[in-house]
């Protein structure tokens, strides 16, 4: 054990506690402090009474106060669809074509539409609008159905295919492997492909042409541009839904395709249709 | 273990202090900094800077809510904000410089917490009295008519101070004359009131009650400001070599007693409730108070004056040994505080750079990447980008996009027929430019092509530019 130093005068008073010859300075906390400890302690209990805090087994103590961060969630949705029920009204009485017109009626057809998009379109059409394999891009300018407001609002809210709605856009390309023989779908392959100079086989190409006339054009159209009343893709542009690849258009000619789109009349608002539509139509393509 | 001892107390109450009036040149200096700050703290809002019809028409404000910052004829806009950091830094900087020449001048004179305590009390000596009338009041322990009314009156001053301090406040960010009715009239925003009230309670605290403990515990600067001080920093110190042995009476030939008469006029005036001559303490702001009370005892005993100075700790070893102190300047300019100076000006030039070369029209483009492209119909290779078109103008202009790049390319506004965009005043809008290049053309192939989008304020002819890629087909 140490000895403690003599204390010299002058020297800053101690609290007298020696530890191996460790003093500690007599440096007393101010007692406001000591005060803001307690008042801390005693609003911790408070709040554990008023808050939700202690957990149970199956939940947690609710708190007198009644909070709850779901039900203030739900005040504000609230709230915002009060908020936004003007715009909405307004969105549901302007024509279709004039709603872009109007600036604010349009950002917030635009910004809602990107919602309604992205919560229930993204998974098909993917989230930046740009399609898949047997999903429309919705970005560039070939629209299997017609590409203005009036169609694109006519397509969300029906859409294709469905069982659900009468109304839905309807079309059914046959499956030619039950039809032509397989030399002739090859032809027809050829032919189509030369359409767009993608032919590997010139003479087959030539063939096909009978063949081509004689079932396709009249759904695809004599000089092969399809027909948006139907939903006949045209098959001289550089978009294929289902491909181009020979391989990709002989599985198309043999056993046809059949997109499907579920009907949103009855599960989005009229005035999400809208703002859906508007916000499809801006995104590039629409016409 | 020494456990004889009673156990000693871990907590004290605050030992009230009740600093004397002074008068001195440093007073003085102290009146005229906190006449020139509380000035500009309460009048800078009031004054008006004409922006045109659009624009708020406040010299200083800070429009939260629009998302801007006006001072004077300089407009700072969110992505600008660097400026703000820039002056922080600034401030920052000047801070270390100040206290590697001067200590804790910024404490002693221009702090906030200095500035308004100092009202406070002097508030609180024209209310109550001077020291001994304060003491004597405060050792009073019957409330009789007069405390309670000293104590009211002294109260509701400081409130009014208070009220005036956290009004200010708000002024700053909304225009001001509007504001103050809206706020008389009760038609002010809740948290205008919830603010003004804060700020008054936190005044009258702070001022009125909490004074020094705010410094010595709440403050982190006192103890950073260590690592900025060195033997050449000029402190507040007192001269022991020529102060001891201190003690009251009449100097003789023969007396061996020093210049210190122990009159306490030192330990009297200060505001944090400590004795100088007991060397450099934690609480001391350097207020230089003492200096005044000292020197005007010097004056009246006939000695020489700075018994309590400024000095460098080196000078006070140079003075005991009987050397003349260095020359002040010399203290003052050193590697140091030049370095500080060197630094804050490098930042101060560079911002002042970065305020003349920017414009009044101004451009973002994120190109969209999801996808990265799109093929058209007809084979055309398409990119889309978000364009932030920004119009610094207090009017609507015309901007025209154009592009500079490979020729094959061509640039179209979503929603507009042409190249030309609109742009209200005073905003940001946002676009989506394509880019489109022609199936079989160089960019359409290429895996990328840089392209450089400019744009140009129809009306004044001005011009700015972003560059970024195309992305193609990469066959």
């Amino acid at each position: 054990m140490s000895k403690t130093p003599e204390k010299q005068p002058g020297d800053p008073q101690t609290t007298g506690h020696s530890w191996d010859g460790l003093e500690e300075f007599d440096n007393p906390m101010p007692r406001w402090w000591l005060w803001t400890f307690y008042a801390t302690i005693f609003w911790g209990v408070i709040y554990t009474i008023m808050y939700p805090a202690w957990p149970l087994v199956q939940s947690a103590t609710a708190g007198v106060l009644g909070w709850s961060s779901r039900a203030l969630v739900q005040e504000e949705m609230i709230a915002f669809q009060e908020a936004n029920a003007p715009l909405n009204a307004k969105l549901v009485e302007t024509p279709l074509d004039s709603i872009a017109s109007d600036a604010e009626l349009q950002q917030y057809a635009v910004n809602a539409g990107g919602a309604v998009f992205r919560t229930w379109c993204a998974q098909c059409h993917g989230s930046g609008a740009e399609g898949a394999s047997g999903f429309p891009n919705l970005l560039d300018d070939a629209w299997l159905w017609g590409g203005t407001m009036e169609d694109i609002e006519y397509s969300v809210a029906y859409g294709i295919r469905n069982e659900e709605s009468d109304d839905a856009r309807y079309s059914e390309m046959p499956a030619f492997g039950e039809i032509l023989e397989q030399d002739e779908i090859t032809q027809v392959v050829q032919y189509v492909m030369s359409l767009t100079n993608a032919q590997t086989d010139d003479g087959a190409a030539q063939a096909g042409e009978v063949v081509y006339a004689d079932n396709c054009a009249v759904c695809h159209g004599e000089d092969g541009k399809g027909d948006v009343t139907q939903g006949a893709p045209n098959l001289t542009d550089a978009i294929w839904l289902f491909g181009g690849s020979e391989q990709e258009l002989t599985e198309t000619v043999t056993y046809s395709r059949y997109g499907v789109m579920p009907a949103w009349e009855n599960r989005l608002t009229e005035a999400q249709i809208r703002a859906v539509t508007a916000y499809v139509h801006q995104l590039g393509g629409g016409q | 273990m020494s456990d004889s001892n009673p156990a000693p107390s871990l907590y004290a109450a605050r030992e009230p202090i009740f600093p004397r009036r002074v008068s001195g040149p440093f007073r003085n200096l102290k009146w005229i900094i906190m006449a020139v700050t509380l000035g500009i703290y309460y009048l800078t809002p009031w004054i008006r800077w004409d922006r045109g019809p659009s624009l708020p028409d406040q010299a200083v404000l800070l429009d939260l809510a629009n998302r801007r910052f006006y001072f004077f004829w300089i407009e700072i806009w969110p992505h600008e904000f660097y400026f703000v950091a820039g002056l922080l830094i600034m401030a920052g900087l000047g801070l270390f410089l100040f206290t590697s020449a001067l200590g804790r001048v910024w404490c002693g004179y221009a702090c906030p917490q200095t500035v308004w305590t100092d009202l406070y009390i002097l508030v609180e000596r024209w209310i109550e009295g001077d020291r001994n009338a304060r003491l004597r009041l405060h050792r009073q322990k019957k409330l009789d008519l007069r405390k309670a009314r000293l104590r009211l009156t002294k109260w509701v001053v400081w409130l009014l101070i208070g009220l005036a301090t956290g009004g200010a406040w708000v002024f700053y960010f909304a225009d001001a004359p509007t504001l103050a009715r809206d706020l008389i009239t009760g038609n002010a925003h809740p948290i205008a009131y919830t603010t003004v009230l804060i700020l008054t309670g936190t005044t009258f605290l702070f001022g009125g009650f909490a004074r020094e403990q705010i410094c010595i515990y709440a403050c982190p600067w006192p103890r950073i400001q260590a690592a900025m001080m060195d033997e050449d920093t000029l402190v507040v110190g007192y001269r022991e070599w020529r102060g001891e042995p201190r003690g009251k009476g009449k100097r003789t030939a023969d007396s061996e007693l020093g210049d210190c008469i122990d009159c306490m006029a030192c330990v009297n005036v200060c505001p944090v409730g400590i004795d100088i001559r007991d060397g450099q303490q934690l609480e001391c702001i350097t207020c230089a108070l003492c200096i005044d009370a000292c020197d005007d005892m010097m004056a009246k005993i006939g000695k020489p004056r700075g018994l309590i100075d400024y000095m460098a700790l080196s000078d006070e070893t140079r003075e005991r040994a009987g050397e003349k102190p260095k020359n002040v300047w010399k203290h003052i300019f050193r590697p140091r505080t030049i370095m500080y100076t060197a630094l804050w000006s490098l930042v101060g030039f560079a911002l002042l750079f970065a305020l003349f070369i920017r414009s009044d029209i101004d451009l973002t483009v994120a190109p969209v990447r999801n996808p990265t492209f799109v093929t058209l119909s007809d084979g055309t290779i398409r990119n889309t980008y978000d364009v932030r078109l920004r119009n610094k103008h207090g009017e609507e202009r015309s901007f025209r996009l154009s592009l500079v790049g490979d020729p094959a390319m061509q640039i179209e506004v979503e929603g507009v027929e042409g190249d030309t965009v609109i742009v209200a005043a005073d905003t940001a809008q946002l676009t989506r430019v394509y880019i489109a290049a022609s199936k079989d053309t160089d960019p359409a192939g290429a895996d990328t092509t840089s392209v450089r989008i400019w744009v140009e304020d129809l009306e004044s002819g001005e011009r700015a530019y972003k560059d970024t890629t195309f992305i193609g087909r990469g066959d």
